[in-house]
């Protein structure tokens, strides 16, 4: 198809490195599929290498870890299982020529290939929404970054951006980059949330005390100034409509301003392809096989909904791959009438969204507001389930049994008051 | 002897006007810039159109009612020997009143007298045909069909390069503190970098003509900085074919809307004139922002979700006192050639301005230029890994593997490609190592993330052929360096 370039073919191909992709991989070479992975870093691991902090595998390895331990213990099973993969290998087109033919063409420094492929395992993960998303004026000036952007600076190359630090988001992300802005020695001035409550999970919310940081909720960072640096930053006070006050405006003089304002899953690839976007999420629509509306083509990690946990990522990952084996084998996935999953009070997004029935499966789901003791209830199976609190920071994780959900037609997903 | 040639601001004019003296055997020409790279100035942020002509009046602005519709016309070369990115997709002033086809009428008429080819005027039904999606309001326009887009900086890099390579000496982060003046006679720059020896002196400083033409004791202009702010999208959201203007009114030429040449929604300028002391000030508000957003409105009414914003920026004009171009061989000052209040239409003049300075210094200095017998008119575009096929990929990693390694994921940015940058802004004498300096050449970090996967990487790759340490690289030159030290320096006191 494509002359001139090496054709590879396996049944699975994984785009991804991260902790999604090398759960999928490792989970279909157990399976027995020939796989690919792919990956476009140096390095396997995706994020995880530069978040340095604990916090990560209480749930998948049943033991706290860092950020590149995480990684590394994964990227040992794939190493030792012989999954075949590439790093510095950049997806630079998908294409869907039938349910059973997909090519992935990539470059990479030994050239470019065309990779064929029964299914394809998307893991490409998030980016970060930046300044000017989020409607940021004033002067363009060295000092702006991501949080993810200055966590590579500080913690892959060993660069110290800057040495008084203003934070937009109190999102985990945020609140991470605050203590280890802290603990090397900055000066954190503030933390800025738009929203009336903190982001971050109640663990994260406590780096604030610890540092004696600033928290300003229902605020906005508005307008940067500087010449060729961050000088100060403008920050205005909004009311529950999230509308700027008039005359609340003050100045914060800092050097270095972060960014921390969310994630949106990295899915252009596959809006290329055809597949169908939950405009909620921001990633797929997909069924408990975490399968897109594009037959054989799997999506996992936080290129299908943002996490906050590394554990459901990899979890992700697997069931992705499960998803693709089962599609290899039977040549497609079987058709029958999905259990529509349907958001109800209180829920602001939630995947998969459409089940079999078939099995047990895992709901994933993040409220719109914050509230205490509440239950999560799927009125047309009467199911209930008690929350002592649900934080949109949080992403509630429903274990949902085939049996429970099997005779339904349509499921209402809604969280409210007991 | 060869005769010294200093020209002062390395933008759009003063490149162009030194590509077109490196054809001459008789001149030494030095091309000085205070900017750590060229094209840092007013060619930085512009709307980045190939004007059609017919605007100007030309009883009341001859320099640029001429030189606009011959630049276009020597663009259309220019772009094609420089290897320079650009589109012709012409331009439309739209109608939507009845009272707008009086103003269409005299555009066109002016167009007549400019010698602007192929305008005219577009019923409903053909405008629709030219851009369906135009806001239903319209009734009209004026089609332009000789307008087009060019990348500016871009622009400036090639034809900065295509002077080195014919022997132009570049002087960048060199600030000019002085003219030196005897009897009459320019003899030379001063910089804070030294004395640089020179027969003629041309003033192509843009914001700062008129304090360099102080310098040399000429005072009759000044120049005003004016303020437009532009809102850039995320690819591949629907924009128009062609560049839409409203139709004008007597005060500004309106708020374009147009699908940049990498494909990006741009809507803009505003014109908000600044106070003398603020020429560094391109900061965005939000008032001058919302002004554009509704301006273009009218012509667009579906413009994205602000959220599919990724880039806002501002552009500041050089108003010149009395508006019109001021391109003249200074007679109290033999030597002095001002090239000054170089505003809109700036960009598209600016090869024929060079032609222009060419013929002054033959016509009023009285110097006969003597045509090299070999002189390079080409130049070759660096690599851009989003334009090879894949066999052109295992082609360019036969060279280099680094061309198979990509950096910036948004616009498929190779390490090659960033090399090559590196390679190149050495060669034009770029001393600081900045991310823009690559950006400006590769697009690296201008996509949906604006850099925030790749700018660290870009760092790394700065750093090492620069040989400075990561944090020394800069941003935008010195006083935007990326870090303060090593990741421990404040806890060790040292930064």
């Amino acid at each position: 198809m494509f002359p001139g370039i090496p054709m590879l073919n396996y049944d699975v191909v994984v785009i991804g490195g991260g902790p999604a992709g090398m759960a999928a991989a490792v989970r279909a070479k157990e399976l027995g599929l020939n796989v690919l992975l792919l990956d476009e870093n140096d390095y396997l691991g995706g994020i995880l290498p530069q978040c340095i902090h604990p916090g990560f595998g209480l749930h998948y390895f049943r033991e706290e870890l860092t950020g590149p331990e995480f990684a590394a213990r994964l990227a040992k099973r794939l190493v030792e299982l012989g999954v075949e993969y590439r790093t510095a290998a950049r997806v630079m087109e998908i294409r869907n020529y039938s349910d059973l033919e997909k090519v992935v063409i990539f470059t990479s420094p030994s050239g470019a290939y065309q990779a064929w492929a029964k299914a394809i395992i998307y893991a490409a993960g998030a980016r970060e929404r930046h300044a000017f998303e989020i409607g940021i004026v004033g002067d363009r000036v060295a000092g702006v970054y991501t949080a993810g952007e200055a966590q590579t600076l500080m913690d892959i190359y060993g660069v110290m951006p800057g040495r008084e630090v203003v934070i937009v988001g109190s999102g985990d992300v945020g609140l991470i980059m605050a203590r280890r802005f802290a603990l090397e020695g900055a000066k954190v001035k503030a933390v800025v949330e738009l929203m009336p409550y903190p982001g971050g999970l109640a663990r994260n919310v406590m780096i604030l005390r610890d540092f004696d940081i600033p928290l300003y909720l229902s605020h906005k960072v508005v307008e940067v100034r500087g010449r060729g640096r961050v000088e100060k930053v403008k920050v205005v006070k909004v009311d529950e409509n999230l509308n700027e006050i008039p005359g609340s405006e003050f100045w914060i003089e800092a050097d270095t301003l972060i960014i921390s304002a969310g994630l949106v899953p990295s899915v252009k690839k596959l809006t290329a392809i055809g597949v169908e976007i939950d405009p909620s999420t921001g990633g797929p629509v997909v069924n408990d096989r975490l399968e897109t509306s594009v037959p054989g083509v799997f999506v996992a990690g936080n290129a299908l909904l943002i996490n906050d946990l590394v554990d459901y990522v990899a979890e992700q990952g697997e069931l992705a791959a499960e998803g693709a084996k089962e599609f290899i084998e039977n040549g497609g996935i079987g058709s029958r009438k999905w259990i529509r999953v349907e958001k109800g009070e209180n829920v602001r997004l939630l995947a998969p969204h459409r089940l079999s029935g078939e099995r047990d499966v895992y709901l994933y789901l993040r409220v719109a507001r914050p509230m205490e003791d509440v239950e999560l209830r799927i009125p047309e199976v009467g199911k209930r389930v008690k929350l002592s609190l649900a934080t949109p920071a949080e992403m509630l994780r429903v274990k949902l049994k085939a049996e429970e959900i099997r005779n339904s037609e349509k499921l209402t997903v809604e969280v409210v008051r007991e | 002897m060869k005769t010294k040639v200093a020209i002062i601001g390395a933008g759009i004019s003063g490149a162009s006007i030194a590509r077109v003296l490196s054809r001459y055997e008789n001149l030494e020409v030095h091309l000085i810039e205070k900017a750590p790279d060229v094209g840092w100035g007013v060619s930085k942020a512009n709307t980045a159109l190939i004007h059609g002509g017919y605007d100007d009046d030309p009883e009341k602005y001859p320099m640029r009612a001429k030189l606009c519709i011959r630049g276009n016309r020597l663009w259309h070369q220019w772009v094609k020997e420089l290897e320079i990115p650009h589109v012709w997709n012409g331009a439309l002033i739209v109608a939507t009143k009845d009272e707008d086809f009086d103003e269409l009428e005299k555009l066109l008429e002016r167009g007549r007298q400019n010698g602007v080819p192929e305008m005219r005027l577009v019923d409903r039904g053909e405008l629709f045909h030219l851009e369906p999606d135009l806001t239903p309001e319209a009734i009209g326009a004026l089609w332009v069909p000789i307008v087009g887009q060019i990348g500016p900086i871009p622009a400036v890099i090639a034809i900065t390069e295509n002077a080195v390579a014919n022997g132009v000496k570049t002087h960048l982060e060199t600030e000019v503190t002085g003219i030196k003046v005897e009897n009459g006679e320019v003899r030379g720059v001063e910089t804070k970098d030294g004395f640089i020896e020179a027969d003629i002196v041309i003033n192509a400083a843009g914001l700062y003509a008129d304090r360099i033409a102080r310098m040399a004791g000429i005072d009759y202009f000044e120049i005003h900085p004016r303020k437009g702010e532009y809102w850039l999208f995320d690819e591949g959201l629907p924009g128009p074919r062609r560049v839409l203007f409203p139709t004008p009114t007597p005060i500004s030429k309106g708020i374009v809307v147009t699908t940049e040449i990498s494909g990006h929604l741009m809507i803009g300028p505003n014109a908000q004139d600044l106070p003398q002391e603020e020429k560094e000030n391109l900061s965005t508000t939000r008032e001058g922002l919302e002004e554009v957003w509704e301006g273009a409105k009218k012509l667009w009414p579906q413009l994205p979700p602000r959220s599919k914003v990724i880039r806002t920026f501002a552009g500041l004009r050089p108003e010149p006192s009395g508006g019109d171009f001021i391109i003249k061989a200074e007679e109290e000052v033999g030597g002095f050639i001002n090239v000054a209040g170089i505003r809109s239409p700036g960009l598209t003049s600016a090869p024929a301005i060079a032609y222009e300075v060419a013929e002054i210094i033959q016509r009023d200095l009285g110097i006969k230029l003597v045509e090299k017998s070999k002189w390079n008119p080409y130049r070759k575009e660096i690599s851009h890994l989003f334009m090879m096929s894949p066999e052109g990929v295992n082609e360019a990693v036969k060279r280099n593997p680094s061309y198979g390694k990509v950096v910036c994921r948004c616009n498929n940015v190779s390490e090659g490609d960033v090399l090559e940058a590196i390679e190149r802004m050495k060669f034009i004498g770029v001393k600081t190592p900045s991310v823009d300096s690559v950006k400006f050449r590769t697009k690296a970090t201008t996509g949906t993330c604006q850099g925030s996967f790749c700018r660290p990487k870009i760092v790394m790759l700065l750093a090492r052929e620069y040989g400075v340490e990561p944090w020394k690289v800069t941003l935008k030159g010195k006083g935007s360096e990326i870090g303060v030290g090593d990741v421990k320096a404040l806890l060790r006191g040292d930064a």
